[in-house]
Formats: structure tokens, C-alpha cells, sequence
């Protein structure tokens, strides 16, 4: 098996993780779950509006305009998380806030008024449809960018 | 499709996501098994897309369209080795928790190739 061959660079991977610079560290640790996760989901959102997009927009334009919205979130997110440094760490609080506020907005315009909605988004009913991972995630991505910065200063 | 393939899948991936899950509990990065286990989900991800393909050709056109349909079964696909790759430059135990939740994400994709297809019927 094929398996036995990477160990020696893993263990080479796990001795540089104690000098990593900074830097890179916002996508490190449980930073490394989250840029999984964040990457899981722009891959889903933008899959699904480009393709809702292209073969039925006439169906529910608004549902699909907000979920590739999402889906520029989540994309903009993972890309920050994996480059890094102080800058990356502003703009994902940012657009983690801006996440937040969408996923609750919509969450309970879809609630309130559920005729707006011919067909649903990514984050109709708080991310139902996506196991509620998407109300989940953008606090858990809040607290680790927090803390990834008393950590480096 | 065949509907005991994609249970197989399902629950191997239920249990490497168990197994996995339980290795970042006891702080542990991934391992030569894990990695095995891996390899065993990942082998059966791809009879699976052999096999959808193979019936795919041979006529078989999915409930909820063909597009939709592929799309997540190249998902599946991805999926593990995927993480397992992410979880060997990650040696700690959110290595082995980014494998976990890569597992759940393809039991859950798993439970949507069953409805794209038409779940049941063969």
C-alpha cells in the first residue's frame, strides 16, 4: 500500500508547523477545519447557483442571485484563511460578519415572507437544507479569527 | 446505480467519520490506518462512479437531471482524498477532524445521489 510513503513527510510537515511564521497560520490548526469546511461550502454554493443560474434563472431569480452572493462569501473567506497575515485575518472578520448577517437576514425573510421565494437559497430557514452549518459556521470562524490574533500579537 | 453500493459507501463513510472523529478526541493526527480506511472509501467512490457511468451510457437518465446528478457524484469522489491530503500537511488532531467532517460531508452527498437518481429504482 501506498500509504507508507507519505509518513516521512508528514512528520517533516509536523516538525516545520512549530516554526511556522504568523503568517500562514490563520488556515493551521482548527484553522484547517475551517478552510475545509469554508471551501466545501463555496464549492456547494457556487456549483449550485451557476448551474440554477444557467438552466432554470426564470424559476426564482432572487434565490438564485443571493445563493451565488453566498457563494462569493465563502469563496472570499477560504481564499483569505489560506493566504493568511494580518490583512487576510480583517477582511475575513468582515466578510464572516457579512456571512452572519446573511445567513440570519435571509434566514428569517424566508421565514416572514416565504412567497418571495419560488425555490430555496443556501441560507433559507438559517441553512436548513445544509444541516444548519451555515448559521453554525460563520460564529465558529468569528471566535478562531479573534483568537488567531491574540495568538500572533 | 446500485443501491447496496451506495449504502456501502455510506456507512464506511459513516465509520471512517466515527473513527476519524475519535482519533482528533484522543488528540491524534491521522495515521498509516486511517489512511488505509481512507484508501478503502475513496477505492469504492470510484466503482461507484464507474458504475454510474457504465449505466449512465448504457440509457439510464437521472430523476433530477444528468448534470446535477454527475456533479455530485464527482463530489463524492473528491471528497476524501481530498482531506486525507489536507490532513497530511495538518499533523494534529484537527488533521483527523478535517478527515471526519470530509467523511460526513460524502455519507451526506451520498444520501443525495440516492434521490438525484431516483431513489429505489434501478
Amino acid at each position: 500500500m501506498s500509504e507508507t510513503a507519505p509518513k516521512t513527510t508528514a512528520a517533516g510537515a509536523a516538525q516545520e508547523s512549530t516554526v511556522r511564521d504568523p503568517a500562514t497560520r490563520l488556515g493551521a490548526g482548527p484553522g484547517r477545519l475551517l478552510v475545509t469546511l469554508y471551501g466545501v461550502f463555496t464549492v456547494a454554493a457556487a456549483s449550485r447557483s451557476i448551474y440554477q443560474l444557467i438552466a432554470q434563472y426564470d424559476r426564482a431569480p432572487l434565490a438564485y442571485l443571493l445563493s451565488a452572493g453566498s457563494a462569493l462569501v465563502y469563496g472570499f473567506i477560504t481564499f483569505s484563511l489560506v493566504r493568511g497575515g494580518e490583512g487576510a485575518r480583517r477582511a475575513a472578520i468582515v466578510c464572516c460578519a457579512l456571512e452572519l448577517l446573511g445567513v440570519v437576514g435571509i434566514g428569517t425573510w424566508t421565514l416572514v415572507d416565504p412567497a418571495a421565494f419560488a425555490d430555496s437559497t443556501v441560507w433559507s430557514y438559517y441553512g436548513m437544507d445544509y444541516l444548519f452549518i451555515p448559521v453554525a459556521l460563520p460564529i465558529t470562524g468569528l471566535m478562531w479569527l479573534r483568537r488567531a490574533r491574540t495568538a500572533t500579537a | 446505480m446500485i443501491d447496496a453500493l451506495t449504502i456501502a459507501v455510506g456507512v464506511t463513510a459513516c465509520a471512517l467519520a466515527a473513527w476519524c472523529g475519535f482519533a482528533a478526541y484522543r488528540n491524534e493526527p491521522t495515521k498509516d490506518w486511517h489512511f488505509i480506511g481512507m484508501a478503502v472509501v475513496s477505492l469504492l467512490c470510484v466503482v461507484q462512479l464507474i458504475v454510474a457511468i457504465v449505466q449512465l451510457t448504457g440509457g439510464h437518465t437521472p430523476d433530477k437531471g444528468t448534470a446535477l446528478f454527475l456533479a455530485y457524484l464527482l463530489g463524492a469522489v473528491a471528497c476524501v482524498p481530498a482531506t486525507g491530503f489536507m490532513s497530511l500537511s495538518e499533523r494534529t488532531r484537527w488533521g483527523s477532524a478535517t478527515v471526519a467532517a470530509g467523511s460526513v460531508v460524502l455519507a451526506v452527498l451520498e444520501v443525495r445521489l440516492f434521490d438525484i437518481w431516483g431513489g429505489g429504482s434501478v
